[in-house]
C-alpha cells in the first residue's frame, strides 16, 4: 500500500486553487481540445460535494441551465482545470447539498455568508 | 526477449498530459539477478535466468542453494528464463528495471489469474444463460443449454464446456504501456490491468 500512495504523491501537483466549501458559488476553467485548438470553458455554480483525498479528491458543481439542474464532477487533481474563482461564500449546514435537486426558483438558493475571510 | 519479474502491487490512476485519466497497475519490477546463462555451446540456444524476490535458505532444497551460490546469492522465489535476451550480461550480475524497459515501451504482462473457485458456464465461458425471465423460464437464467445431440452420438464431446474450477491459470495481457519508471524505487507503472492478485508474481516481456 505504502508503494502506492508513494507513485500517487509522484504524481500530485500542488494545489494552487483557493480554499472553497460546499455552498460556495464558484467558476471552474475547464481547458478543452477541440482538433488541434485549446480553449477555456467556464463552469459557473455551486458546489454540493467535495469528497475524496488527496490524488482522487474531487468536487461537484451544480448549475440551472435554462431551467435544467447540470452538474459537473471535476477532480481537483486534473490537469484540465486551469482556474478556480469563488464567487461567493454561502452559508449552509451538510457538507452534501443533495437536497438542492429537490429544490427549484427561490427554494434552490444558497444564502451568502455575511462574513467571509479574506483569503 | 528482454523482461523482468516483478510482484504486483495494486491499481491506481494517474493523469495524462492531455487530461485523461489513465488507469494503472503498479509492479515492483526487480532488482532481479541473473542465476544462469545458457549459451549456444551448451544448451543449444542463448538465454538467461533471473531469480527474483527473497527465499529463506531453510525452505530450500540443497540443490537449489547450491544453484544460486553459483551466482552468489541468496535463494530466490521466483526463477524465470528468458530466451535471446538483448542485454549482455553474466552470472551474478543484477538487472534493474531502467536497463530494460523504457518510458512508452509496449509490454506483455504474465501472471497468474485470481482463483475464483467453482463458477458456472456463464462466468466461466461468458455463455449468456436464458436472456428472458419469463416466457415460461424456470430455474434457466444461468444454465447452459444442449451440450449435444442424442442417441447419436450417444456422447458427450470432450472439451465440452462446462461448469467448473475457474480462474489461477497462467495469462498473458498483450500489449500494455510503460506509462512511468521510477528507478530508484524499482517501480513501473503499466497501463491498464494485470492478472493476479496483489503480491502475486507478474513477469514483464517487452514486445
Amino acid at each position: 500500500m505504502d508503494a502506492i500512495k508513494f507513485v500517487e504523491e509522484q504524481f500530485l501537483k500542488e494545489n494552487t486553487f483557493p480554499e472553497f466549501r460546499p455552498g460556495d458559488n464558484v467558476a471552474v476553467s475547464v481547458e478543452i481540445v477541440e482538433g488541434d485548438k485549446k480553449r477555456t470553458q467556464v463552469f459557473r455554480g455551486d458546489v454540493i460535494q467535495i469528497k475524496g483525498s488527496g490524488r482522487s479528491k474531487t468536487f461537484t458543481v451544480r448549475k440551472m441551465s435554462n431551467g435544467v439542474g447540470v452538474e459537473r464532477i471535476f477532480p481537483l487533481a486534473s490537469p484540465s482545470i486551469s482556474d478556480i474563482k469563488v464567487l461567493k461564500r454561502g452559508k449552509v449546514r451538510r457538507a452534501k447539498l443533495y437536497y438542492l435537486r429537490e429544490l427549484v426558483g427561490k427554494k434552490a438558493r444558497i444564502k451568502e455568508k455575511a462574513f467571509t475571510k479574506k483569503n | 526477449m528482454n523482461g523482468i519479474i516483478g510482484k504486483k502491487i495494486g491499481m491506481t490512476s494517474v493523469f495524462a498530459e492531455d487530461g485523461r485519466n489513465v488507469a494503472c497497475t503498479v509492479v515492483e519490477a526487480g532488482p532481479c539477478v541473473v542465476t544462469q546463462k545458457k549459451t549456444e555451446d551448451t544448451d543449444g540456444y542463448y538465454s538467461l535466468q533471473l531469480g527474483f524476490g527473497e527465499k529463506k535458505a531453510k525452505n530450500s532444497s540443497n540443490a537449489l542453494i547450491g544453484h544460486f551460490d553459483k551466482a552468489n546469492t541468496a535463494p530466490k522465489r521466483k526463477v524465470v528464463e528468458f530466451r535471446d535476451f538483448e542485454i549482455d550480461k553474466g552470472i551474478g550480475d543484477v538487472v534493474t528495471v531502467d536497463e530494460v524497459f523504457a518510458e512508452g515501451d509496449v509490454v506483455h504482462a504474465v501472471g497468474t489469474s485470481k482463483g475464483k473457485g467453482f463458477q458456472g458456464v456463464v462466468k466461466r465461458y461468458n455463455f449468456k444463460g436464458v436472456n428472458d425471465a419469463t416466457h415460461g423460464q424456470h430455474n434457466r437464467q444461468r444454465a447452459p443449454g444442449s451440450i449435444g445431440a442424442a442417441s447419436y452420438p450417444a456422447k458427450v464431446f470432450k472439451g465440452m464446456r462446462m461448469a467448473g474450477r475457474t480462474g489461477g491459470d497462467r495469462v498473458k495481457i498483450k500489449n500494455l504501456q510503460i506509462v512511468k519508471i521510477l528507478p530508484e524505487q524499482n517501480l513501473v507503472l503499466v497501463k491498464g490491468a494485470i492478472p493476479g492478485h496483489k503480491g502475486s508474481y507478474v513477469i514483464l516481456e517487452k514486445k
